[in-house]
C-alpha cells in the first residue's frame, strides 16, 4: 500500500501532534468533561492510522511496530487492575478509591478515577491500532501469495 | 472474604501478561495457566466452608451500599457454579498443554482462555444486570475467537454462525436491560425484584421474552440451537470441552435460573413455558443425534438434549426437579467434557471423526475407551454413575407434580440416549479393528491424567451421591426456591 | 413515539442479517441493530427540558438528563467495537478460504 499525495503528508505532519494531545486531554480530564478512556485512547489511535494511511504501510512499520502496540495494550490493562487491586490492599475493598478526593473541577480529584483512565486509554489505543495492523498486514499476506 | 473478586481479577490478570511473555518459552505460559487455574479452583473449594458459616454474602465493591454500587453476591447458586467452572477449567487446562503442540500460538490461545473464565466468573458471581451482559460479553466474544482457533475452512464457517447468532443474543438482551432501568430505575438485581413485585403491564412481559430468547440463544434450547452442532465440533476438542462442559451452563441456563427464579418470579405460565422447551429439545436433540456419522457432532446434539433436560427439571417447581436439574448440571459438566476430551483424543491419534472410520480402538487406546465407556453409561442413566440419580430426581419431581405423560416422554428418551450411545461406542471402540488403525498409540500422558480425573469424578459423585447433594447442592435449591426473597436477603443483609 | 423508531431500525437491521446473501452485508445489518439498541438506551435517560449532565462552575441546580445510559451507552459500543473487529477478520480469512463471499455457497457443515 502506498502513501498518499504530498497535501495530505504535509498536512498530516502539521495535523497529527495535535490530534495526539486532544486525545491525551480527553483522557486525563475524563472525570471533568465528557470523554474520559475510550474516547481518548480511539481519538490516539486513529491518530496512528492516520499516519500509516498517509506514508503508506512500508513506511509506517518502522517507526509503529505490532509488537509495541500489543505491549502497550497489555500494559494498560495490568495498570488497571493493579489499581483496582491496590484497593484491597490499602482500604479492604476491591476498587475503594484511596487517594484523596480533592476538591470538585479541579484536575487533581476524584482519586484514582483519572489513573485509571490513563491505563484504559492505553489499552484502547493499543488494541485499536493492533487490530487495524492485523487487518492490514494480512492484506499483505494474501497479496504475496497471489504470484505463486 | 476479600477472596470474592480475585475470581474475576486473577484470570484477567493472567490473560494479559500471558500476551505479554508470549515471546519466551512454551513452558513459562504453560505453567502459569495451570498454576492460576489450580488455585482457583482450590480457592472455590475453600468458598464452601466459609458460605456454611456466613450464609448468603454480598461483597460491595468500592464501598458503594447497593442499590447505587456494583456489588458481587456469593450464595449457594454461585458457588456451586463456580466450583464446575472452575475445576473443569484446570483439568482442560491440563489436556490443553499437550494437544495444543500442534498450534503455533499457544501463549495467545491460553490468553483467550483466561479471558472466557474471567468472563464466565464474573457472570456467576455479579449481582447487577449490566455487570451479567458486560460479562456475558467478554465470555461470549472470547469464545466466537477460540472457536475459529485452528483457521480452517470449517472452523471459520462454524464460528461465524456461532458469532452472528450469538450477537443478536446479546443485543436482545441488552435491549430487555434497558427495557428493565426505564421501567425501574435501578440495575441492581435484588433492587429490582424488590420494585417488580405485584406489577404485570405489557413491558414487563416483553422484557421477560427477550430474556428468554437472548439466554436460551445462548443455552441452546430447541428454537434457538442451530449454532451449536456447528460450532461445537469444529472448535478444537478442549474448547468443545469448555464449550458443551460449562459455557452453556454459566452463560445460558444459570443467567435463566437466575432471571426468572430471582428476580421476576415463576408463575403457573413461566413454569410451562420452561417445561414445554425442555422436553422440545430433549426430544429434538436426541432424535437428531440418532443419525449422525461425525462424533463430535453426535455429542453436540447430545448436548442440546441434556440440556432440554436440565430445564424440564427446573420447569417442574419442587423440591426434587430442581435438586435434580441442578445436579444434572454438575454430571452433565463432567460428563460431557469427558467425552469431548476423549473425542479430541480419539482425533489426535487416528486424525479422524467420522464414525465408520473407526472401530475397536479401544485395544490400542485402553484408557480412553474405557473412560468413554464409564461418560457414555452414565449419559445413560445407569446405576451406579451420576446420571442415574439425576434422572431419577428429575422424574420424582415430575411425578410429584403430577405430569405423568412428560416423566414417560423423559423415561424414552432415557433409553433413546442410551441408544445412539451405545451406536457410537460400538462403532468407535469396540468391534474389530482396521488395519489402517493397528499403529496407533495411546494419547500423552496429560491428556490421559486429566481424562482420568473427570472418570473418577463420574464414579464417585455417583457412589456418594448423598453427601454431594447435602453439601453442595442443598443451599443451591434453596436459593432457587425462594424465588424473590433473595431480593430482601442481599438488600437487607 | 420515538422508541418506536428505534424498533423500526431494529427490524432494519434484522432485515439486513435474514434476507441478505452477502456476508459483509450481515455484519452491516448486526451493526445497525447495535445502533437502534444504543439509540434506545440513552433515549431512555431523556428529562424534559434537561440539560447535558456536566457540572460545571456556572452550572446551578438545573434538571439534568439520566447520566446511567449513557455510561451504559459507552461500554456497549466499546463491546461492539471488538464484535465487529472480529467479524469482520473472519469475513476476511473466509474469503481467502473459500474464495467468495456469498452466504449460500458457504455450506459445508450440514446435517
Amino acid at each position: 500500500m502506498k502513501g498518499m499525495t504530498i497535501i495530505v503528508k504535509t498536512i498530516t505532519k502539521f495535523l497529527s501532534p495535535l490530534i495526539i494531545l486532544f486525545g491525551v486531554y480527553i483522557v486525563l480530564h475524563g472525570h471533568l468533561t465528557p470523554g474520559g478512556g475510550f474516547p481518548g485512547g480511539v481519538m490516539i489511535a486513529s491518530c496512528f492510522i492516520l499516519l500509516t494511511l498517509a506514508y503508506g504501510k512500508e513506511a509506517a512499520y518502522k517507526k509503529l511496530k505490532r509488537s509495541t502496540s500489543s505491549v502497550v495494550e497489555s500494559l494498560g490493562v495490568l495498570i488497571f487492575l493493579i489499581f483496582a487491586l491496590l484497593g484491597i490492599f490499602v482500604g479492604g475493598y476491591f476498587f475503594l478509591n484511596f487517594l484523596p478526593l480533592g476538591h470538585p473541577l479541579k484536575i487533581i480529584s476524584a482519586g484514582i478515577i483519572p489513573l485509571c483512565y490513563i491505563g484504559v486509554g492505553l489499552e484502547v489505543a493499543g488494541a485499536i491500532f493492533a487490530v487495524f495492523l492485523a487487518l492490514v498486514l494480512f492484506k499483505a499476506g494474501e497479496e504475496k501469495e497471489k504470484p505463486q | 472474604m476479600n477472596l470474592i473478586p480475585l475470581f474475576i481479577a486473577v484470570p484477567l490478570g493472567v490473560a494479559f501478561i500471558l500476551a505479554l511473555l508470549g515471546k519466551f518459552k512454551e513452558v513459562v505460559s504453560d505453567l502459569l495457566a495451570a498454576l492460576s487455574t489450580l488455585s482457583l479452583a482450590i480457592l472455590s473449594f475453600v468458598l464452601i466452608g466459609q458460605l456454611k458459616t456466613h450464609g448468603i454474602f454480598v461483597y460491595t465493591v468500592g464501598k458503594w451500599t447497593p442499590p447505587w454500587g456494583i456489588n458481587l453476591v456469593l450464595d449457594g447458586l454461585s458457588l456451586l457454579m463456580l466450583i464446575v467452572i472452575n475445576t473443569v477449567s484446570f483439568l482442560v487446562i491440563l489436556y490443553s498443554v499437550s494437544y495444543m503442540k500442534k498450534f503455533t500460538a499457544k501463549s495467545r490461545y491460553y490468553a483467550l482462555f483466561m479471558l472466557m473464565l474471567a468472563g464466565m466468573n464474573g457472570v456467576v458471581l455479579t449481582g447487577d444486570f449490566f455487570n451479567l451482559f458486560v460479562f456475558s460479553e467478554v465470555a461470549a466474544i472470547s469464545s466466537y475467537a477460540l472457536v475459529a482457533f485452528g483457521v480452517e475452512a470449517e472452523e471459520l464457517e462454524a464460528s461465524f454462525k456461532y458469532m452472528v447468532m450469538g450477537s443478536i443474543a446479546s443485543i436482545l438482551i441488552l435491549f430487555s436491560v434497558g427495557l428493565l432501568y426505564g421501567l425501574t430505575g435501578s440495575l441492581n438485581m435484588a433492587d429490582v425484584g424488590r420494585m417488580i413485585q405485584g406489577r404485570r403491564n405489557v413491558f414487563l412481559s416483553f422484557s421477560m421474552t427477550l430474556f428468554l430468547a437472548g439466554f436460551g440463544l445462548k443455552a441452546a434450547v430447541i428454537p434457538f440451537h442451530a449454532w451449536l452442532p456447528d460450532a461445537h465440533p469444529s472448535a478444537p476438542a478442549p474448547i468443545s470441552a469448555m464449550l458443551s462442559g460449562v459455557l452453556i451452563k454459566a452463560l445460558g441456563v444459570y443467567a435463566l435460573m437466575r432471571i426468572f427464579f430471582n428476580v421476576f418470579g415463576m408463575g403457573l405460565q413461566l413454569y410451562w413455558t420452561f417445561m414445554i422447551l425442555g422436553c422440545v429439545s430433549m426430544i429434538g436433540g436426541g432424535l437428531l443425534a440418532l443419525r449422525q456419522e461425525d462424533l463430535k457432532r453426535l455429542l453436540a446434539y447430545s448436548s442440546i438434549s441434556q440440556i432440554g433436560y436440565i430445564i424440564l427439571g427446573l420447569g417442574c417447581g419442587n423440591y426434587w426437579g430442581i435438586m435434580g436439574a441442578l445436579f444434572h448440571l454438575l454430571n452433565h459438566a463432567s460428563f460431557k467434557s469427558l467425552l469431548f476430551l476423549n473425542s479430541g483424543a480419539v482425533e489426535y491419534s487416528t486424525g479422524t471423526r467420522k464414525l465408520e472410520k473407526m472401530g475397536g480402538l479401544s485395544k490400542v487406546m485402553p484408557v480412553t475407551g474405557a473412560t468413554s465407556t464409564i461418560a457414555s453409561l452414565s449419559i445413560s442413566g445407569i446405576p451406579p454413575f451420576n446420571g442415574f440419580w439425576s434422572k431419577l430426581f428429575i422424574i420424582i419431581g415430575l411425578i410429584q407434580a403430577g405430569h405423568f405423560v412428560l416423566a414417560v416422554i423423559t423415561i424414552l428418551v432415557s433409553v433413546l440416549t442410551l441408544a445412539y450411545y451405545l451406536r457410537m461406542q460400538r462403532y468407535a471402540f469396540f468391534g474389530k479393528l482396521k488395519e489402517s488403525l493397528e499403529k496407533i498409540k495411546e494419547a500423552p500422558f496429560l491428556m490421559s491424567f486429566s481424562v482420568i480425573v473427570l472418570a473418577i469424578i463420574c464414579l464417585g459423585v455417583g457412589i456418594l451421591f448423598y453427601p454431594v447433594m447435602k453439601i453442595v447442592l442443598e443451599p443451591a435449591v434453596e436459593v432457587l426456591q425462594e424465588g424473590i426473597r433473595y431480593s430482601s436477603l442481599v438488600l437487607g443483609g | 413515539m420515538i422508541f418506536f423508531l428505534c424498533f423500526v431500525i431494529f427490524l432494519i437491521g434484522l432485515y439486513c442479517v435474514i434476507v441478505k446473501k452477502n456476508i459483509l452485508k450481515i455484519v452491516i445489518g448486526i451493526a445497525i441493530m447495535e445502533y437502534a439498541v444504543n439509540l434506545f438506551l440513552i433515549l431512555l435517560g431523556y428529562r424534559w427540558e434537561g440539560v447535558p449532565a456536566i457540572v460545571t462552575e456556572t452550572v446551578t441546580q438545573a434538571k439534568f438528563v439520566d447520566p446511567l445510559p449513557q455510561a451504559l451507552v459507552l461500554t456497549a459500543i466499546v463491546i461492539s467495537i471488538a464484535t465487529l473487529a472480529l467479524m469482520v477478520s473472519l469475513c476476511i480469512r473466509i474469503h481467502q478460504r473459500y474464495k467468495t463471499f456469498d452466504i449460500t455457497k458457504i455450506r459445508r457443515l450440514k446435517g
